[in-house]
């Protein structure tokens, strides 16, 4: 019941949220300087072509007017014409949200169990060198930019060891085997973005539940310490680190760009990418609008988990 | 560490004198334990050759000050020090085994059989992501048992702490439940394995007092069913006196006395302990009569290196032979202490003067101070709201100071930010300082009526802003509220610090360089500066230890002697309320029950709560009347009980009238109300009968 | 007995007869990951600052007649694709990101804090605002931000300081916004208000002091997340413009020639980069924990 609530509140909050992303993207869309038809016609385009195509693209209307046209289109899953392409822009992003999914799916299904281990395993050797360690290491992992992790991981595997290929893209109909193979160098930069900055959550979640009254209590209690470890400090220490994880959605989007780029891998970074460069868009909103989405809903989905999981807050004690 | 020759084999010492003592091994034996945390590189001694032990059945209380080492002393008990906790000699035994020696495998065996431990703040020792059922099943079925039958055990266990309806309890998460029911939960969980050795720490510490009474009352009345040993710490003296059959006083990680409960209590002999003793504010010491005496200094630095005996620089008795030779603990027949002038202990010479200099005077002439009319305070509105004041009228008179009592969720703290201007009060009712109306804000209120009313917090911590010298808040105040140009504010300041008897030398310091008895000082000086006409006390001393607070009540008393100011003096301990205030009102669910001069509300007769309130305080002198204990939790003010809102849990309730009918405030002395439908004279019949 | 380290009748805690200022700085003195941080950090502020003048050949010199050379002892980093010395490039190539990334920085900061202030000390309906907006910005990856205004806007360095600067004003005003509610809660507060302060006063001369450190570790782990952007922004092709030798742009221009085997075209500007995001994070991480015991 109390449940209920907070879901529907939470979701009321989560469509404000993508309201005022959609009204910041679209704004950012008309501030770009001249006008559209120009900027794709070209400056020797006579002024009759480019009205004529401003027209055929809608961009004389009044701006609330073209809001409210492509927010509707868009919602109905209608995202307008490509300035570049001159074709819809849905069949892009599908495609390209598809292939991008499989690169973020193989980085996130290595990342994250991987990381929360080490988290773990640090916090329960305080002070060690291995703690030490993977601290460091991860710390410097998060902070080196996925181009720079990628030349250097590209450069080692890909061209002096040759153990894996160095584009993302796998032949027409390869299976789901060759894919992943392709997709594992370029999964390496996110993997390392990431790896440091949920480890260290893991890591300070379980310090801090390791050095909790109540674990203390169930030390006290004689029992043994594999019960202590599953009851009383990871069930408390990885709650906070599930709204780590999805909020790290964000970033790995944020560093599909780099990597698809870098990779030349067909995904919605590399869209983006390519839509920014050649100032088409209805391409970039549409592609920087799902991508806010996807976070949107991945942060929902988190904060929906961790108030089911965690009693204080479906009991109502804490908001 | 030198000893002497007759020393520090516990087994000299009587725990066969203890009458509660069964033959045996002892159940907690602790020789010379020498501990020490690791702070950046270097150990701090935490604990120095204490040696103690605590026999079969017997119930032995450690008692000290805050910092001098008695939780460690239980953590060490257990083996469950924190990291940088290191033992550098001496030995832990229960049960004749050696703690130290012991593998990883015999000591969880030690700790699921034979040891268990409560502590302070329950809230915190339960796990937050259980239910209660789980966590306390969990220790029946490490011994085998099934599910089920591990869930009886666990229903069982709860019937036994005194909780009428186990079931819905165990289905409970940690945080649904009360402060008290918590910590019956956790004595519930460390009764299951019916230890041999019970450790409890501070088990009451935070809870309100006729909880504490409560929970203290179970401890007693299960002991009496058990054979269970136990290690009672706690920093109050009198619930050490009430619940031990032996204590040991520490100070400053050494222990320095040991005895029978009755010995400590009633001829001490070492002079901390007589010290101590002689800081409580105890029954028949008053403001007006006598100041209390106090242990001048300060602990020593925590990990500082001494020679000579800990104490002598806060020692009246100590002379050069304390300065140089560490005294060991002598045996007294049946008793220890560590005083080379034991025998002359009892006769330590008062440091503070005990005389008043000039008499204190209350002004009831014209007009009061202060005028509260049927102030209320709604939190949230319509029919959410909660009333956390409801039509309050006190009045205060110049120099005289109102003690406000009453459990959490009475609204003495809401009522006193109300006076400040800091929470907007209800439309209706009125407050008036000195005839004249007072805007309900601060920001509405002249430069004149915002100096006039100034508080002294409960923390000081959170009272001083860190980022500033003690200079500098004092120097802001006197600039802002008394408006003093800047030549003279050296001079103001100054005067201002003496008063307070705060030495210059700490003007430059931080606040987080002083302890918390001289930051407290600071936050006097503070309130005082622009000569106010009324100071809140909001439990300006709840945070300091006793020796420490009694300093601070005297400066208070001595204040408000020089100066005429008058008080509004909150506090939960009625002990410091007695010895301050000249009327004292008290307070339930937002509602003035009882309100008259402090001896007569203290004497009766008094309102139920009130008596039940008096009965639950516990007192080195024991106790004089019998228990009035109160049931049942405090009911939430979002919907507070029909009729007299105390009917819930009064011993004394007449019936339909009291559930239906709230009673009015009725004079039954002049100045002295009570709000009660039993007339004042019955009450002084049953309450009578009682004492 | 006497207390042979201080005075007993000295409160004042004889433990740490030094102020908290020195004694956090002592601290970071001898912690070894900020020395190595900071040493870095330091030689590469020394890079930014003199090196056209320190390097051997001239960085924008092209010479197509010894293009892609290997390295040898006349270009110890070899050269790029216009024969350009990678060596020298190198070098110089700190100084476009060590300006625009502390400027970034620093108006994130300025700009956050004030907003964390107000909206921590106010609470109510400005709070709610700026909250959501807050939500809407940071459900976009900061890259991808920057890409949309850098496209809108035209791309410039004065564009890029400014939109890193607005981006993470949010996110900084968010963690000053937290620490100022936990700080208007203590007494000191209430007794500033009971002195007839106003919120001005209380706001930027009572609270900012004491919520400080949180911005100042905030300060450096931001400045590593500049470093970051700046540099995947000119990977990018968005910010910073050929000729310069910045290492992200470098890496940009000559990552298609790695499959030729010229890996020195980019090998020590990844590791340059690597070198100074690392070595900031080492100083965040030394001062982040010096703050936190």
């Amino acid at each position: 019941m109390k449940l209920g609530r907070i879901i529907v509140k939470r979701l009321l909050l989560s469509l404000v949220t993508l309201w005022l992303l959609s009204v910041l993207v679209f704004a950012g869309g008309q501030l770009l300087p001249g006008d559209v038809g120009r900027a794709i016609l070209g400056p020797l385009a006579d002024a009759d072509a480019v009205a004529n195509l401003n027209h055929q693209l809608g961009v004389d209307r009044p701006l609330l007017v073209q809001y409210w046209d492509w927010i509707s289109h868009f919602v109905a899953g209608d995202m307008s014409m490509s300035y570049t392409y001159r074709s819809p822009v849905a069949p892009f992003i599908a495609a390209a949200l598809v292939n991008s999914l499989k690169l973020g799916a193989v980085a996130f299904l290595l990342v994250v169990p991987v990381s929360i281990f080490g988290g773990v395993w640090a916090a329960l050797h305080v002070g060690r060198p291995l703690d030490r360690l993977i601290t460091v290491a991860g710390l410097s992992a998060t902070v080196l930019p996925e181009f720079v992790t990628g030349i250097v991981l590209i450069l080692i595997f890909g061209i002096w060891l040759d153990w894996l290929p160095i584009s993302a893209s796998w032949p027409e109909g390869a299976g789901p085997f060759t894919q992943i193979y392709h997709l594992l160098l370029p999964s390496m930069p996110l993997f390392l973005v990431l790896f440091g900055y949920i480890a260290r959550m893991a890591r300070a979640g379980t310090i801090e539940a390791l050095d909790a009254d109540y674990t203390r209590t169930a030390v006290l209690k004689g029992l043994p310490w594999h019960a202590v470890l599953w009851n009383h400090v990871l069930r408390n220490s990885l709650l906070p680190t599930i709204t780590v994880v999805a909020t790290q959605v964000g970033y790995l989007i944020g560093g599909l760009v780099v990597v698809e780029v870098l990779f030349h891998y067909q995904g919605i970074g590399g869209l983006i990418y390519t839509a920014a460069r050649g100032k088409d868009f209805p391409m970039l909103e549409a592609g920087i609008l799902t991508i806010g989405i996807i976070y949107t809903v991945a942060t929902l989905a988190a904060d929906l988990l961790y108030s089911a999981l965690n009693p204080r807050v479906h009991f109502g004690a804490v908001e | 560490m030198s000893v002497g020759a007759t020393v520090d084999t516990p087994s000299q010492t009587g725990p066969a004198q203890s009458r509660a003592t069964a033959p045996g091994p002892e159940a907690l034996t602790v020789r010379d334990l020498d501990l020490a945390y690791r702070v950046r590189g270097h150990d701090r001694q935490v604990l120095r050759a204490v040696s103690f032990s605590i026999g079969r059945g017997e119930s032995y209380g450690l008692v000290g000050e805050s910092g001098c080492g008695k939780s460690t002393v239980a953590l060490a008990a257990v083996r469950y020090l924190p990291r940088n906790g290191r033992i550098r000699g001496g030995r832990i035994l229960v049960e004749n085994r050696d703690l130290m020696e012991i593998k990883e495998s015999e000591l969880r065996h030690l700790r699921a059989n034979t040891i268990s431990m409560v502590y302070q703040d329950p809230g915190r020792a339960l796990n937050p992501s259980l239910r209660i059922g789980r966590q306390m099943s969990e220790i029946f079925r490490l011994k085998g048992l099934s599910a089920a039958d591990a869930m009886d055990r666990s229903a069982m266990m709860l019937g036994r702490v005194q909780i009428a309806d186990p079931g819905p309890v165990l289905e409970r998460y940690p945080h649904q439940l009360s402060g008290g029911m918590q910590q019956r939960v956790a004595i519930a969980m460390a009764l299951s394995i019916d230890p041999k050795l019970l450790i409890l720490d501070e088990p009451t510490t935070g809870l309100d007092a006729t909880v504490e009474a409560e929970v203290l009352d179970l401890i007693a009345k299960l002991r009496g069913e058990l054979s269970t040993s136990i290690l009672f710490i706690s920093h109050n003296l009198a619930v050490i006196a009430r619940m031990c059959d032996r204590v040991g006083v520490l100070y400053a990680g050494t222990l320095v006395e040991e005895g029978s409960t009755r010995e400590i209590f009633h001829n001490p002999r070492h002079p901390y302990t007589v010290g101590l003793l002689r800081c409580l504010p105890r029954r028949g010491r008053r403001k007006d009569r006598a100041r209390l005496d106090t242990i001048p200094g300060f602990l020593p630095a925590p990990g500082a290196r001494v020679s000579g005996c800990i104490f002598a620089p806060r020692c009246a008795l100590a002379d050069d032979h304390c300065r140089s030779v560490e005294p060991p603990l002598i045996d007294l027949g049946g008793r220890r202490s560590r005083c080379h002038y034991h025998d002359r202990a009892p006769d330590l010479p008062r440091l503070t003067p005990s005389d008043l200099p000039i008499a204190g005077v209350i002004d009831r002439g014209e007009q009061p101070v202060l005028r509260i009319s049927q102030v209320a305070k709604t939190y949230g509105s319509g029919n959410h709201g909660v009333r956390a004041l409801v039509d309050v009228s006190v009045e205060l008179w110049p120099g005289e100071t109102l003690g406000l009592v009453g459990e959490s969720g009475s609204g003495k703290t809401t009522l006193a930010r109300l006076l400040l201007g800091l929470i907007p009060p209800d439309s209706d009712g009125s407050i008036e300082l000195d005839g004249e109306a007072l805007p309900g804000r601060i920001d509405r209120r002249s430069p004149g009526q915002v100096k006039a009313l100034q508080i002294v917090f409960q923390n000081p911590d959170s009272a001083l802003n860190r980022s500033r010298s003690v200079r500098g808040l004092i120097s802001r105040a006197l600039a802002k509220l008394a408006k003093v140009p800047r030549r003279m504010r050296r001079e103001r300041l100054l005067s201002l610090t003496r008063a307070v008897r705060l030495a210059d030398r700490y003007l430059p310091a931080r606040p987080r360089q002083l302890s918390g008895g001289l930051k407290q000082r600071v936050a006097i000086a503070r309130a005082f500066a622009g000569d106010p006409r009324i100071v809140v006390c909001d439990e300006p001393t709840s945070a300091l230890d006793v020796s420490v607070q009694a300093a601070i009540l005297n400066l208070l008393a001595d204040l408000q002697r020089e100066r005429g100011v008058s008080y509004v003096f909150i506090s939960h301990d009625l002990g410091t309320v007695r010895y301050l205030s000249d009327r004292i009102a008290v307070l339930y669910l937002g509602r003035l029950m009882e309100i008259g001069p402090a001896e007569r509300v203290f004497a009766g007769p008094h309102h139920p709560y009130t008596e039940a309130l008096l009965s639950a305080v516990p007192a080195i002198e024991g106790q004089d009347r019998e228990r009035v204990r109160l049931t049942g939790e405090i009911p939430s003010a979002i919907n507070p009980p029909s009729g007299c809102v105390f009917h819930t849990r009064c011993q004394r309730c007449l019936g339909a009238i009291c559930r239906e009918q709230e009673p009015p405030l009725i004079e039954s002395e002049p100045g002295h109300q009570i709000r009660c439908h039993i007339p004042a004279a019955e009450l002084a019949k049953l309450q009578a009968v009682q004492g | 007995m006497s207390i042979t380290s201080s005075d007993a009748a000295g409160a004042l805690d004889a433990a740490s007869p030094a102020s908290a200022r020195s004694e956090r700085l002592r601290l970071l003195l001898r912690s070894p990951t900020f020395l190595a941080g900071i040493f870095i950090l330091l030689f590469w502020i020394a890079c930014a600052l003199f090196g056209t003048r320190l390097v051997p050949v001239d960085p924008y010199a092209d010479d197509l007649l010894s293009a892609l050379t290997g390295p040898s002892a006349e270009h110890w980093f070899g050269t790029d694709a216009l024969g350009r010395d990678v060596f020298s490039r190198v070098i110089v190539g700190a100084r476009d990101i060590l300006t625009m990334a502390p400027l970034a920085t620093i108006l994130g900061i300025v700009l956050g804090t004030a907003i964390g202030l107000v909206t921590g000390y106010f609470r109510g309906l400005i709070d709610d605002i700026v909250s959501r907006l807050v939500e809407a910005i940071l459900a976009l990856p900061l890259v991808i931000v920057a890409l949309l205004a850098l496209v809108a806007l035209g791309s410039s360095k004065v564009t890029v300081v400014v939109v890193i600067g607005m981006v993470f004003s949010p996110i900084i005003a968010r963690t000053v916004r937290s620490a100022v509610l936990l700080e208007r809660e203590l007494d000191y507060v209430s007794a500033a208000r009971l002195r007839g302060e106003n919120a001005f006063y209380i706001m930027f001369v009572e609270i900012l002091p004491n919520v400080m450190p949180p911005i100042l570790v905030e300060a450096t782990v931001r400045l590593g997340y500049a470093i970051f952007t700046v540099a995947t922004l000119s990977f990018l092709g968005f910010g910073i413009q050929p000729p310069s030798p910045d290492w992200g742009l470098a890496i940009s221009e000559s990552y298609g020639l790695i499959n030729g085997g010229y890996w020195w075209t980019v090998l020590f500007d990844a590791l340059a980069i690597a070198s100074l995001v690392v070595a900031v994070n080492l100083v965040a991480d030394a001062i982040h924990g010096v703050f936190e015991t």
